[in-house]
């Protein structure tokens, strides 16, 4: 075959091919351990390997995991393994060490802004995190959104964190999950415990004095907040940064993020146990505030990293914007599309509903509001806390 | 057994499979994995297992994930009603409590559920977990650990291990994204919509007496429509359905009867919109096509 790949003579052989062709994937963002490699092995002693067709289906059933990525895959095996001929040099790229935003550790401080790949320009706070630099392109635009740094501590005043927490506590007791599949033994539970009762009831000479019943427990949901930080929405910032920090105080299991060209996760940052010095974490992060917005770009980047690790059927996303947006409408229903696949609750809060006679007509708003569960008015902490039983009813 | 023999045992079961899934079924088989199975509704996912049981000679342990499924649903439970009356019958002919409890909660007494069932087979069965993506997360999780360990722990009984280990086939509709560890330990097809040819081949080998150019122009038909912007796109098994009531009606050629071509569409468009936006004469134009 003369479209298949060759390999250099001093290529190490089949086993270092293969762990250079999981590489290879891993590079083009699929998620792949040692044991897949090892799978992928064995998985060609079980096909005729030497036909690439059912060698490429063999592989591709191991190494994909969502449509997606069997997509993909073609073409990534095609580079690969089907390079017209071409002899490849160096069957195992270099290994670079790499911040993967969306595995979360616990040590960095960093868990923060990686957006794009691109180097990091700004050390995060509190941390030893290294700026590493690659590609001065990026840096130029660093340096554009530089200029609108602003210091969110003039903006978020201690009161109205206190005043927030309350809020956001309040907020958070709200919307419990009534969903929950397995009973508990409960006193005043809907249904009989028949294990419970039965297992007690030998003691009584299998008479079954006691009835024990159980329950469906109420469980917490896990609030997602994105906050657009942008130019548009510098007035509201004050109160959805103070509720930020307040639901970060309140709810452990929460995590807040915020965006206007980029992404930046600032959960870490806020659970500083003063809050001042935690709102002045996120000003150093949120450098680019009052910017303009990329709401489906930002929101994108969200539901492809984060979200896998952090959203899950028991989420609430809240996103507090204006949905003004100098992406594409489709990006944004896009993203919305694909964040609700992931069994989440979505809320759009967005200030400007509350004046009066207005009409989500910004393009992305409008294509956004398919994908919500809930579209409110929202720009004082009194209309936060307002929203109680609406989330109630969720 | 290679992927072609494969391929053969399945199409005797009338199932057509493109190569990429019969590579994936062969892995599956030989190297004892779960296969994840992903694709629209009506695509066949359902039949794979369906067809690989009848196959191998071996049973179908259907488990239908819905949202609120639990272990006693899946696992095992308890024969309560039985238990009771064991009692009752044991305090009458003056039986101990610790033989009693001994009798109650023995095998005799328990309800096996299909994970259970699948695990204790004499000759391994093929475990259908039908729409994974319905069940909770928990019950993932759960899934998980038995699909790793082949062992359920009855508290009252001790653990049983595994006489068999069942051919695991998982699909999903994609209404929700599955967990990372899920997907990892399974292999992975995605399931298209068949192309021209495949799906002729799937509706001669399932009604095996239709006439050849009504099939393709049914197949043609089916195709044009499902690149119409739907809000339901049919599947093979609405195709099938679709040429079985042409059939019964006695339509030789999709052109013949404008009329009748329109109420068997209800055959292929499921939804309200759907029927409204393909109206008499659009059927037409694509069956015109077809022709």
């Amino acid at each position: 075959m003369s479209r298949v790949t060759k390999f250099a003579g001093r290529d190490p052989g089949p086993l270092a091919r293969m762990s250079g062709f999981i590489a290879h994937l891993r590079d083009n963002g699929l998620r792949l351990g040692v044991r897949e490699t090892e799978l992928a092995l064995e998985a060609l002693t079980h096909v005729p390997a030497a036909e690439p067709e059912l060698a490429r289906a063999a592989l591709k059933c191991v190494c994909a995991g969502t449509k997606d990525e069997a997509q993909q895959f073609d073409a990534l095996f095609d580079a690969f393994w089907m390079d017209k001929g071409r002899v490849r040099q160096k069957i195992t790229p270099k290994i670079q060490p790499k911040t993967q935003q969306d595995v979360h550790s616990s040590r960095d401080g960093d868990g923060a802004d990686t957006a794009g790949g691109a180097g990091q320009t700004t050390a995060p706070a509190g941390g030893d995190g290294e700026a590493d630099m690659d590609g001065e392109g990026k840096l130029v635009a660093t340096e554009m959104r530089n200029l609108a740094r602003r210091d969110l501590r003039d903006l978020v005043r201690p009161e109205d964190i206190a005043q927030a927490e309350e809020v956001a506590r309040r907020l958070g007791a709200a919307l419990r999950d009534r969903r929950s599949r397995r009973r508990i033994a409960a006193r005043r539970g809907d249904r009989l415990h028949f294990r419970k009762t039965i297992r007690r009831s030998l003691a009584t000479g299998g008479e079954p004095l006691t009835l024990f019943r159980k329950k469906r427990p109420d469980r917490d949901r896990k609030l997602v907040a994105l906050c657009d930080v942008s130019g548009s929405m510098s007035v509201y910032a004050q109160v959805f940064l103070a509720f930020l920090s307040g639901l970060m105080r309140c709810d452990p299991t929460s995590d807040a993020y915020i965006f206007h060209t980029r992404l930046v996760r600032i959960t870490d940052a806020l659970r500083d146990k003063d809050p001042i010095r935690a709102v002045g974490r996120m000003s150093l992060m949120a450098d680019g505030f009052g910017g303009g917005s990329k709401i489906g770009a930002s929101l994108g980047q969200f539901a492809d990293t984060y979200a896998r690790r952090f959203v899950d059927g028991r989420s609430v996303v809240l996103i507090l914007s204006d949905g003004y947006d100098t992406s594409a409408p489709a990006e944004v229903a896009a993203a919305l599309a694909k964040l609700r696949k992931r069994g989440c609750r979505i809320i759009w809060l967005n200030p400007l509903k509350g004046w009066k006679d207005y009409q989500p007509i910004a393009a992305g708003m409008a294509a956004a509001l398919t994908h919500l569960d809930l579209f409110q008015a929202a720009n004082t902490l009194n209309d936060l806390a307002a929203l109680e039983s609406e989330l109630a009813r969720l | 057994m290679t992927m072609t023999d494969l391929q053969t045992a399945l199409a005797e079961q009338n199932y057509v499979a493109s190569d990429d899934l019969a590579v994936a079924l062969q892995l599956a088989l030989s190297l004892g994995r779960p296969l994840l199975l992903e694709g629209a509704a009506g695509v066949g996912k359902t039949e794979v297992a369906r067809t690989l049981a009848a196959s191998q000679n071996t049973k179908l342990i259907r488990l239908q994930c819905y949202e609120g499924l639990d272990a006693a649903q899946a696992i095992y439970e308890w024969n309560y009603q039985r238990q009771l009356l064991a009692i009752r019958a044991a305090s009458e002919s003056g039986e101990t409590g610790a033989a009693v409890e001994a009798r109650i909660f023995s095998r005799e007494y328990l309800l096996e559920r299909p994970l259970l069932q699948a695990i204790t087979q004499d000759a391994p069965p093929v475990l259908l977990i039908d729409e994974i993506d319905r069940a909770d997360e928990e019950f993932e999780a759960f899934l998980l650990e038995m699909l790793a360990e082949f062992q359920i722990t009855v508290p009252e009984l001790g653990t049983i291990e595994a006489t068999s280990k069942p051919i695991v086939i998982l699909t999903s509709n994609g209404t929700r994204d599955l967990s990372d560890a899920l997907r990892r330990r399974c292999l992975f097809a995605y399931l298209d919509y068949p192309d021209h040819q495949t799906e002729l081949a799937i509706l001669m080998a399932r009604c095996a007496e239709i006439e050849e150019r009504l099939a393709s122009q049914i197949i043609s038909f089916v195709q044009t429509l499902r690149k119409e912007d739907l809000e339901k796109t049919p599947g093979i098994a609405e195709t099938l359905d679709f040429a079985a009531a042409l059939m019964g009606l006695g339509v030789a050629d999709l052109t013949d009867d404008p009329a009748v071509l329109h109420n068997t569409l209800a055959t292929l468009l499921k939804t309200q919109n759907d029927r409204a936006q393909i109206t008499t004469e659009v059927s037409q134009r694509i069956a015109g096509k077809a022709a």
